[in-house]
């Protein structure tokens, strides 16, 4: 497939997750929003992993070589992270849901109480 | 049309739908189902594009614990449609032309961009396999996979921290 449709369509799963941050109230769906942004990247990393493999093997490389493996062990990295980033996310969120019995985020505008 | 361009399209629309229905929903229950059809979508993508590891740690990870992470603590919450605090319009529609300008600024800016090769290879090449991935994995990356380890253990604990106040 063409490389500009990948990078189309994470294009638009990232500003599908934009859209979403900005115009949702409530905490949980807005992280969620954030993980389909980093999944958007990651689709992207991995196209152009693709990528250069195809360009190494057009310029005469043998076929069973690794070109592109560092964009896939990102993506490995970053799902990596955002595994540790939803456990203290949700922690947060569930502490909020706590004190104030609600999951709304403009309950937050302020720090002090 | 061959059968790679028809899956292509295929879960792009699925990848794409659930991403508009994750932002559109009012149940925030819907919002997660929705969320996992768009993660097995992606996984379908790292299929095409012959990233099997990607594509089993994909349904693992994101599709399997954290999407039922989300999920318990929605229902720990119990919140539904009644319970979901809304935008107003005005603000909502400020949000999408916001996000629409956006993706046109980028589509416009990387249309014409020049890439080394403007075809990503489908289907072919031994990158995404697990012998080639683990190698690179244990050779090169050692050390950042073993701080990932105690990045881990951090969220653990602050995980539990945070949860026992």
């Amino acid at each position: 497939m063409p490389i500009n449709l990948y990078i189309f369509l994470a294009l638009a799963l990232f500003s599908i997750g934009v859209i979403g941050v900005l115009t949702r109230r409530n905490a949980i769906i807005i992280f969620m929003c954030i993980e389909l942004m980093l999944n958007a990247v990651n689709l992207l990393l991995v196209a152009f992993s693709k990528m250069h493999l195809a360009d190494s093997m057009a310029a005469g490389a043998a076929p069973t070589l690794t070109n592109g493996i560092d964009a896939q062990l990102f993506v490995f990295f970053i799902m990596v992270v955002a595994a540790a980033e939803v456990t203290v996310g949700l922690a947060i969120i569930v502490m909020m849901y706590r004190n104030i019995h609600s999951v709304d985020v403009n309950f937050l505008n302020r720090l002090k109480n | 049309m061959n059968i790679t361009e028809i899956l292509f399209w295929l879960l792009t629309a699925v990848a794409l739908g659930g991403a508009l229905l994750v932002v559109t929903s009012k149940n925030p229950v819907y919002s997660v189902l929705a969320l996992i059809a768009t993660f097995f979508a992606l996984s379908g993508h790292y299929i095409l594009l012959n990233a099997q590891f990607l594509a089993v740690v994909n349904l693992i990870v994101y599709a399997g614990a954290i999407m039922v992470l989300f999920l318990f603590v929605i229902m720990l919450m119990n919140l539904n449609t009644e319970t979901e605090p809304q935008k107003n319009k005005w603000l909502k529609l400020a949000g999408t032309i916001a996000g629409g300008c956006f993706l046109l600024v980028l589509v416009a800016a990387l249309r014409e961009a020049d890439s080394k090769s403007t075809m990503a290879l489908v289907g072919e090449g031994d990158t995404g396999l697990i012998q080639n991935l683990g190698k690179a994995l244990f050779n090169e990356y050692v050390i950042p996979f073993e701080i990932s380890s105690v990045l881990f253990l951090s969220a653990m604990v602050g995980a539990v921290v945070l949860g026992k106040k």
